[in-house]
């Protein structure tokens, strides 16, 4: 419940990041730095009051609305991207067990090449050669995110082809295709919606890290892990510009994560009673 | 178990083959030029075209493709552009600083993550297991590059204890393989309980309790090899994330490892070091996974007697 209420939370933070935010994420304030030339520190840090509640950047930016605004570029990708990922790796998990040899060999064959690459490196060396925008992220980190759906799915579908009611079906003469949609796929929708949620928690995360190597969003597009990475060479003197963003990522991916397994606790029997 | 080890380091062959096949031809389309970085951007057109040449660049993919895996069968991986020493040298002086990060992580992650996990499952349901895990959950969510930086602000700057980066003594480890474990301490705990209550409830753990020993003897000798099997599997599974991981720990510490080589290798187009550092992580995760094996086989008598 409490995952559901802050995933809530979250989304309508993205969607109304304008009417929430006190400032333009992109303004440079002239009074966002200091007369020295450093962020103003965060008002809940230090006794001064200032009009930025968390503090500016190294650019005299809010970085409050850069933070409420991030939300909507960690959650465009992270929902899309898992989206993307969770289609294919069903698509191949349950093709892949149900079609049997030799498209199972070759596709879980090439599964498993595919778990071999050191994830954040493939994705960054994918990123890097085709130029980074928000829709070669989230095709990236779905790409390279969906082998870990396909070896569940295709578990999963291993066991349950074996079932009464698929033997039932096929002795009744039901097509292939009618078995696998009508029979084979509704067993799988609580993997599906577990993992569509976890999913999502890893590539926020993926997302960030992408942003924090200087390989994902771009500036002047307010993401976390980008302010992160800003943040990083003032880290000493301003460490709010690290602190908060920081947050913001924790708190996304906890949100997810928690709201994961509690629909996997809901929706999957056998795991009751374990919490 | 040798039939099973043989048949798995044949497997592996393949798979690297393909990994390599994969990497070539991604970095083949590569729309920024090699030849054009190489040269520098003052170079004239014809001068790029010579490097070009020269690089061998201008051949057809399978021409360099087998060229390149004809040489690597020799230990010849080539030269970097950038920094014009050879691969094979760069990551043999990189290997070190790597390895000593990715076990004192790994270190980290079990010391902390496996003890927390089981106490956790035999608490079930106390005021310290929900504590325990809920710092877990946090810890799961929190990004490595946000808490290295944390780190290294409270315990490098605020209480100068460790230094601020660079490799060095082993003070200079700390930081880094706290920053690549924790998360994964959090991730073994949450694993470790849910594997360590399985176990719990069987059959063969009543019997021990009924028989009347002592109930740190069951836990020792019944619950716990069987419930690190999952676990096993699982840091198998684990190991290509956690080498991702470490190229974002060797950036905020500025390790000198492979992660941050491999990095600005991507960053500067340098082609023979992002094959060489690709191909040479593909066989890490997929040597590890047969090791993981290995000390399967070991911990699970099942596996070592060959009933598979």
């Amino acid at each position: 419940m409490t995952g559901m209420a802050l995933a809530a939370l979250i989304v309508l933070i993205a969607l109304f990041a304008p009417l929430l935010a006190p400032h333009d994420p992109a303004e440079q304030f002239r009074d966002g730095l200091t007369p020295g030339g450093q962020p103003i520190a965060s008002t809940l840090l230090t006794e001064r009051s200032s009009r930025f509640l968390l503090g500016t950047d190294s650019n005299g930016r809010d970085l409050l609305s850069r933070i409420l605004y991030g939300a909507r570029v960690s959650l465009i990708i992270g929902v899309l991207a898992n989206t993307l990922a969770v289609t294919i790796g069903t698509l191949v998990g349950a093709v892949a067990a149900f079609v049997g040899n030799p498209l199972e060999s070759i596709l879980m064959r090439f599964t498993e090449v595919m778990m071999a690459f050191p994830t954040l490196l493939l994705a960054m060396a994918l990123v890097a050669i085709l130029k980074p925008s928000m829709w070669i992220i989230i095709v990236v980190i779905g790409l390279v995110y969906w082998t870990w759906i396909a070896r569940v799915v295709y578990g999963q579908v291993l066991s349950v082809r074996e079932l009464d009611f698929v033997t039932a079906a096929r002795a009744l003469g039901a097509a292939r295709r009618h078995i696998l949609l009508r029979h084979i796929l509704p067993q799988l929708i609580p993997t599906i919606i577990v993992w569509g949620t976890l999913g999502i928690a890893t590539n926020v995360m993926l997302e960030a890290s992408l942003s924090y190597l200087g390989i994902g969003m771009q500036p002047p597009t307010p993401s976390w892990g980008g302010m992160i990475q800003q943040g990083q060479s003032y880290y000493r003197t301003a460490p709010w510009m690290v602190i908060f963003p920081g947050l913001a990522i924790i708190l996304t991916v906890f949100t997810f994560n928690m709201l994961g397994d509690g629909l996997r606790d809901a929706l999957d029997p056998t795991q009751q009673g374990k919490r | 178990m040798w039939t099973h080890l043989a048949r798995r380091l044949l497997q592996a062959i393949p798979v690297l083959l393909s990994i390599s096949i994969i990497t070539f031809v991604l970095i083949y389309y590569l729309p920024a030029d090699p030849a054009r970085m190489y040269a520098g951007p003052s170079a004239t057109v014809a001068t790029v075209e010579r490097i070009r040449h020269e690089l061998g660049l201008d051949r057809p993919l399978h021409v360099q493709y087998f060229s390149y895996m004809g040489r690597m069968l020799q230990g010849d991986l080539g030269f970097s552009y950038r920094k014009q020493i050879a691969v094979t040298e760069l990551l043999i002086s990189r290997i070190p600083f790597t390895t000593a990060l990715i076990l004192a992580g790994v270190f980290v992650e079990l010391l902390i993550g496996l003890p927390v996990g089981i106490l956790s499952a035999v608490g079930r349901g106390s005021w310290s297991d929900r504590l325990a895990m809920f710092i877990a959950l946090i810890g799961v969510s929190a990004p490595p590059f946000w808490l290295g930086l944390l780190l290294l602000y409270w315990f490098g700057f605020r209480i100068p204890i460790f230094p601020l980066g660079g490799a060095g003594g082993p003070l200079h480890l700390v930081l880094p393989a706290l920053t690549a474990g924790l998360g994964g301490a959090a991730w073994y705990a949450r694993m470790m309980r849910s594997s360590t209550l399985d176990i719990l409830a069987a059959d063969y753990v009543r019997t021990a309790k009924a028989k009347g020993l002592w109930r740190g003897l069951v836990i020792w000798h019944h619950v716990l090899p069987n419930a690190l099997n999952p676990i096993i599997t699982m840091a198998g599974m684990d190991i290509p994330w956690f080498i991702g991981g470490v190229v974002l720990v060797e950036r905020v510490f500025n390790w000198p490892g492979i992660g941050r080589m491999a990095a600005e290798a991507i960053e500067t187009v340098d082609v023979p070091l992002i094959l060489g550092t690709v191909i040479f992580t593909a066989v890490i995760v997929v040597l590890s996974g047969i090791l993981i094996d290995i000390v399967q086989g070991l911990v699970d008598p099942r596996i070592r007697h060959g009933q598979r």
